[in-house]
């Protein structure tokens, strides 16, 4: 087991190294650059600045001096943001976006399989139909048609909840964005746990134990167990697709977040904020797949540890 | 039907149950699955709409109606009646004429120019400007060309699903966006086709350590968040329409190429295949006759789930403000403008996201029916 972690760690490591690299040259040779303003800078000025930020350099040197800092922890200076290190942003947006991120992800998790598991237990009833039929809705209906809809219903027309913003964290003010950053991945978790539910239903060891005569909800007690492999190892995608969803969640709810970050840095072509942003993000997506395949690979002996 | 030869032809034809390929027994369960068979149908309806309806609408999708902006969806025809002496007070109000008499019947109009001094009969054009009236002509001149009798032309436009801000017709709007989300669609699918395929059947054919490494490569690629890259992609590069069905094309190639793999890897080791090497049939004719034939289903089911993923993303991108530019449009960038307008006119996003998610409904039903009813192992 330890030496299966620690070789997935490793295995992570060549994976951040082709974000990096991909993300570096492909914001590098694009044309325009982060001094490319309005009116034009003086030729002295603009020169001053390109060797100030070393970008007068050849292109590998910049690249391997990025990755020196990187490795340091340093994601160095916004190049639109005057002042501002990229580090000292992204500390500033990252408590948004995981507040978000995580209270979204716990929602689809619990929403999801609770709503799997009512319909599995009621196959083929009215009740399952309904519940399936709502998630199909949910994976069809993108988010970003959900959250206006849910701005319009919740915020205006019935005057309940705050249109956007984040106030103090308050609960008011994180309901809207989480469930509408949830909803997607809350249907496909239903309908995943929904199906492999009813095969584990099925299953032998399930019908000795109701054959034992054990009340029912033990006997979902041990069906769920094997039941939730699948979801576990969609909770990857998910994760992926939550930090996604957070570019236009965080958009339309005014979240001043890492996902808004990215789109304001790819927008103005700062370099290191886009950089710095991407790096973050899909690091996150990263180290969580590495977190779910440890929990995988510990929950299920079937995975084998070489 | 070897041993029919003691039976003469014709009656061995008559008797002869109809053949039930599997093709037939596929489109048999298809067409069973309701859900699918709906999904079909609508799917054809607001294809023909989005396809066809532009050449038929009266408003081209870029005219601008600055009399008609933000109007609400009614089934009646515009002007109102009410609003007609207004609009021409209006113009002659621009070209500092006083107005008398104006008179509208049925779909002309007559009113009298009046002014100090004798009047230009160009005048008239400030009246045509307007969306309202056309074909203005000077059919009198009065007390020496100080007033003057025009008539002309009432236009009644419809609009049934109202206009934008800019006062474009949504309907014409939403039909040529349908178009351009479909279009992106189906082009990144195919572009997503090649390279899964090409790449998938390679791996899969090749095997070993060609086919580890292949895979491996995949596996990296799969844990990177491409949406991103897409985004930088369209961010750097323009919102050129070729380079976004491109960028969506080379990064959702992954799942068709796992998906060709595992089904070539599958199929080599059947017996019909090894039959065939037995025979002696070379690689190609393998490969045509046994291989690609047997790949088709999954890849049919995989390419009717696509189809939605990649018009969301799409519409994703637009929503970003990263999509296709204007005046063109995508559905995605009628729900973003209906987005930002929801307070004021609501009917804007309502009427496109009705459109796409109907269509994405529709693609997938008709995806999952697929996929019923060509996996046999679901029977």
């Amino acid at each position: 087991m330890l030496s299966y972690t620690l070789r997935r760690l490793l295995g992570a490591v060549p994976t951040l190294f082709v974000i990096v690299t991909v993300a570096f040259f492909l914001v590098r040779f694009a044309p325009g650059g982060p001094f490319d303003l309005e009116q034009p800078l003086a030729p002295q000025v603009l020169e001053n600045l390109r060797r100030a930020y070393r970008l007068d350099q050849p292109l590998y040197l910049q690249y391997l001096d990025y990755l020196g800092k990187l490795v340091r922890g340093d994601f160095g200076p916004s190049y639109v943001a005057i002042d501002f290190t990229v580090g000292e942003m992204l500390r500033r947006a990252l408590p948004y976006s995981v507040t978000l991120g995580l209270s979204a992800l716990v929602l689809a998790i619990i929403g999801g399989v609770a709503a799997g598991v009512f319909a599995a237990l009621r196959q083929n009833s009215a009740a399952d139909y309904s519940v399936m039929t709502v998630a199909t809705v949910g994976v069809t209906v993108p988010n970003f048609v959900v959250a206006p809809v849910l701005q319009l219903v919740f915020g205006l027309m019935l005057g309940l909840l705050p249109l956007g913003g984040w106030g103090d964290g308050d609960l008011a003010h994180l309901v809207m964005p989480t469930v509408a950053l949830a909803l997607p991945q809350m249907a496909v978790i239903a309908r995943l746990t929904r199906s492999s539910m009813i095969e584990a239903l099925r299953a032998d060891h399930i019908r000795t134990l109701r054959a034992c005569g054990l009340p029912g909800h033990v006997v979902v007690r041990h069906a769920l167990k094997g039941a939730l492999l699948p979801v576990i190892s969609y909770l990857g995608p998910a994760a992926a697709a939550l930090v996604t969803g957070s570019v236009v969640i965080e958009k339309i709810f005014a979240i001043p977040g890492v996902g808004a970050y990215f789109v304001e840095g790819a927008l103005n072509r700062d370099y290191t904020l886009v950089m710095g942003t991407v790096v973050t993000l899909a690091g996150f997506v990263v180290v969580f797949n590495l977190l779910v395949d440890l929990a995988y690979a510990a929950l299920d002996p079937r995975v084998r540890y070489d | 039907m070897t041993d029919g030869s003691l039976i003469p032809e014709t009656a061995e034809a008559l008797h002869a149950p109809a053949g039930r390929s599997l093709f037939s027994l596929a489109v048999r369960r298809l067409l069973r699955n309701r859900a699918a068979v709906a999904g079909g149908i609508i799917l054809a309806l607001v294809t023909v709409f989005c396809v066809v309806g532009p050449w038929l609408s009266p408003h081209p999708y870029d005219r601008v109606y600055r009399s008609y902006v933000g109007v609400p969806p009614s089934l009646e025809r515009y002007p109102k009646e009410s609003a007609l002496a207004g609009a021409m007070a209006e113009a002659l109000q621009r070209a500092r004429l006083a107005m008398a008499d104006f008179q509208v019947d049925g779909d002309h109009f007559s009113v009298t120019l009046r002014s100090d001094k004798p009047i230009d009969p160009r005048s008239t054009r400030y009246i045509d400007r307007l969306d309202e009236f056309s074909d203005t002509r000077v059919v009198a001149t009065r007390d020496d060309g100080r007033a003057l009798v025009v008539e002309g032309h009432v236009n009644r436009q419809l609009f049934l699903m109202g206009t934008d801000r800019s006062g474009r017709d949504l309907m014409t709007r939403i039909m040529v966006g349908g178009r351009i989300s479909f279009l992106v669609g189906l082009l990144a699918t195919v572009v997503s086709l090649v390279i899964g395929v090409a790449y998938g059947a390679v791996a899969g054919f090749a095997g070993g350590r060609i086919d580890d490494l292949m895979m491996r490569f995949v596996d990296v690629l799969y844990s990177l968040p491409f949406v991103f890259f897409v985004i930088l992609l369209v961010v750097y590069f323009g919102r050129d329409f070729v380079l976004i069905f491109v960028a969506i094309g080379a990064v959702e190639w992954l799942d068709m190429a796992r998906i060709v793999r595992g089904q070539t890897l599958a199929l080599k080791r059947r017996e019909f295949v090894q039959a065939a090497e037995a025979l002696g049939v070379a690689t190609a004719g393998i490969l045509r006759r046994h291989i690609v034939p047997n790949l088709l289903g999954p890849v049919v089911v995989f390419v009717t789930l696509m189809v939605p993923k990649i018009i969301l993303l799409e519409s994703f991108l637009s929503f970003l403000g990263l999509g296709v530019q204007a005046p063109l449009t995508s559905w995605g960038v009628l729900i973003s403008e209906g987005a930002a307008n929801i307070q004021s006119a609501p009917y804007l996003i309502i009427f496109p996201s009705v459109f796409f998610v109907a269509t994405l409904f529709a693609l997938n039903f008709i995806g999952d029916g697929l996929r019923d009813a060509l996996d046999p192992r679901d029977r």
